[in-house]
């Protein structure tokens, strides 16, 4: 599904990614991990486009992701659901709105948001904050709340950018067994994070990383 | 679905200017301060404009016959006059007209009515008033005057004298002030719009960044270049169109006050001015503020847009 071809990524000073190579099938749950500043999250914003290689090319099954024109890069992204440690909602908007923005960014009818988003609201347990604003929200409902926008619309894939971050061990282990379940429904996922206690918690394949390489891939965390 | 994008657009702008709050309303104060200026400027134009006409009527050419000149060969050249493009008005006044408004004009001047008796014939000749339709246009109805066109209407022997010679200085000098006045006109307004969209689009920049990483959020979840700034751009409209209705309702005072007081000053009354051209205000401010909200958010966004 995901194929990272010798990709690199350089900035004036510092090398980011370092001949990255690896796939990631459909269905996977991969995990990536590394300190501060190993790569994990210039390797996914890779995958959305966000920033373009210095070298090697990043495919999305036979997408050439970087050579996309701006219209088709928000299509591939709708195909994408994307989780940020620092939650990234829309401040103005709540609950119910944050999760209706990404339906109608794909399009979808009045009808559908109506009926979609009490369901996704509830599957995250935040039925009780459907007109909250996120400030108005904890860590914890707050990537939650991330997370329901995330999957809303059965993406094919989720990038989960080290979720757990800002939350403690209780709201870690719900974050990481909602992502489990999401996995197990046959979405690909794709997870960074420094806890190795969420790593061993999942048991499954684990792409360490180091100085913008990888330096270890192996099939389950034990 | 069109419309469904639409509408989700319209409601989106309105909850944006909402749940903007203290910073809608910033940006709505200073649109209103621009549409103050632009509003400024047409009462200015209009006073400049007014006062202009004023000098300008105000100056004209007066062609003096000859004693006893034959009446058709008046007509012939009043007609010809008439038919030039740059002449707005010939007034012909008559020698007995002549004679009779001397009289009115010296009725209490006992010496002269005497003397003018005393000649018993009138001494005065008939004369053409010319006003030509732009300051500058008098040299060329003066050129015409002692052009062969006249001579050949047999004019030239029944002219006394054309007194544009006498005023030439005086009308050119005119012509240099009217014609600096409209271009000084022309640059401060030019310089205080340019300065105004400068303030007003760096504002709504300036609330626009606010949601910079917002927009950026936007893109990732999947939603379209238009489905992002749509709103924005939306917001940007309400602002010119909430500032449309302020500056209207801060002038109708203000020009209520003007055209009480100042009317002798101005030498127009503003309150009427500003009643007579009120849809003509009221268009140009609605369509400077829309397009500056608008515009300015547009350009805004688009920074934050990047891929």
């Amino acid at each position: 599904m995901i194929y990272f071809n010798n990709v690199s990524k350089i900035y004036k000073d510092a090398t980011a990614l370092l001949d990255i190579t690896f796939t990631v099938e459909a269905g996977e749950f991969v995990s990536i991990v590394g300190h501060s500043g190993a790569g994990k999250t210039t390797l996914t914003k890779m995958i959305l486009a966000e920033e373009n290689p210095t070298d090697g090319t990043v495919f999305f099954e036979s997408i050439n992701v970087h050579k996309l024109k701006s219209k088709d890069l928000t299509k591939l992204r709708r195909r994408i659901g994307v989780v940020f440690q620092d939650y990234k909602l829309l401040s103005n908007k709540t609950a119910y709105e944050n999760i209706a923005f990404a339906m109608e960014a794909v399009g979808k009818t009045e009808e559908e948001i109506a009926s979609d988003v009490p369901h996704v609201l509830e599957l995250v347990d935040l039925s009780h904050r459907v007109s909250h604003f996120p400030h108005e929200m904890s860590g914890g409902e707050q990537q939650r709340l991330a997370i329901a926008r995330a999957i809303i619309n059965q993406p094919e894939l989720i990038i989960a950018d080290e979720p757990t971050g800002n939350l403690d061990p209780v709201n870690t282990h719900e974050i990481v067994q909602i992502l489990k379940k999401i996995n197990d429904l046959g979405t690909t996922v794709i997870l960074t994070t420094h806890n190795r206690g969420v790593i061993d918690s999942l048991n499954k394949r684990v792409i360490t990383m180091e100085n913008g390489k990888i330096i270890r891939d192996t099939k389950t965390s034990k | 679905m069109p419309m469904t994008k639409f509408k989700r657009i319209i409601k989106g702008g309105f909850i944006n200017f909402k749940r903007g709050g203290i910073v809608s309303w910033a940006a709505v104060l200073v649109v209103t301060i621009t549409l103050c200026v632009i509003t400024l400027i047409i009462l200015f134009q209009a006073v400049l404009h007014f006062s202009l006409d004023q000098v300008e009527n105000k100056v004209d050419v007066t062609v003096y016959f000859t004693v006893g000149a034959p009446e058709d060969q008046i007509q012939a050249l009043k007609t010809s006059l008439e038919q030039m493009p740059e002449v707005a008005s010939v007034d012909y006044t008559s020698a007995d007209d002549a004679l009779a408004l001397f009289r009115t004009r010296h009725e209490n001047d006992y010496p002269t009515i005497q003397a003018l008796d005393e000649i018993g014939e009138n001494p005065l000749g008939g004369y053409l008033n010319i006003k030509a339709k732009q300051v500058s246009e008098y040299g060329d109805i003066a050129n015409f005057l002692q052009s062969d066109n006249v001579l050949s209407l047999n004019s030239a022997s029944i002219i006394d004298k054309v007194d544009y010679n006498q005023n030439e200085l005086v009308i050119d000098r005119l012509n240099t002030i009217i014609s600096n006045g409209q271009k000084l006109g022309f640059l401060i307004t030019l310089i205080l719009i340019i300065i105004s969209i400068i303030v007003t689009f760096n504002t709504i920049r300036l609330t626009i960044f606010i949601s910079k990483e917002e927009i950026g959020v936007m893109g990732l979840v999947g939603a379209s270049r238009m489905h992002i700034r749509g709103p924005f751009m939306i917001a940007g409209a309400i602002y010119g169109i909430l500032a449309t209705i302020i500056t209207l309702l801060l002038f109708w005072p203000a020009t209520l006050w003007l055209g009480h007081n100042m009317t002798a000053f101005l030498g127009i009354n503003m309150y009427d001015y500003y009643l007579a051209s009120f849809f003509q205000i009221f268009t140009i401010l609605l369509l400077s503020g829309i397009l500056l909200g608008v515009i300015s958010s547009f350009l805004a966004v688009r920074k934050y847009l990047n891929k």
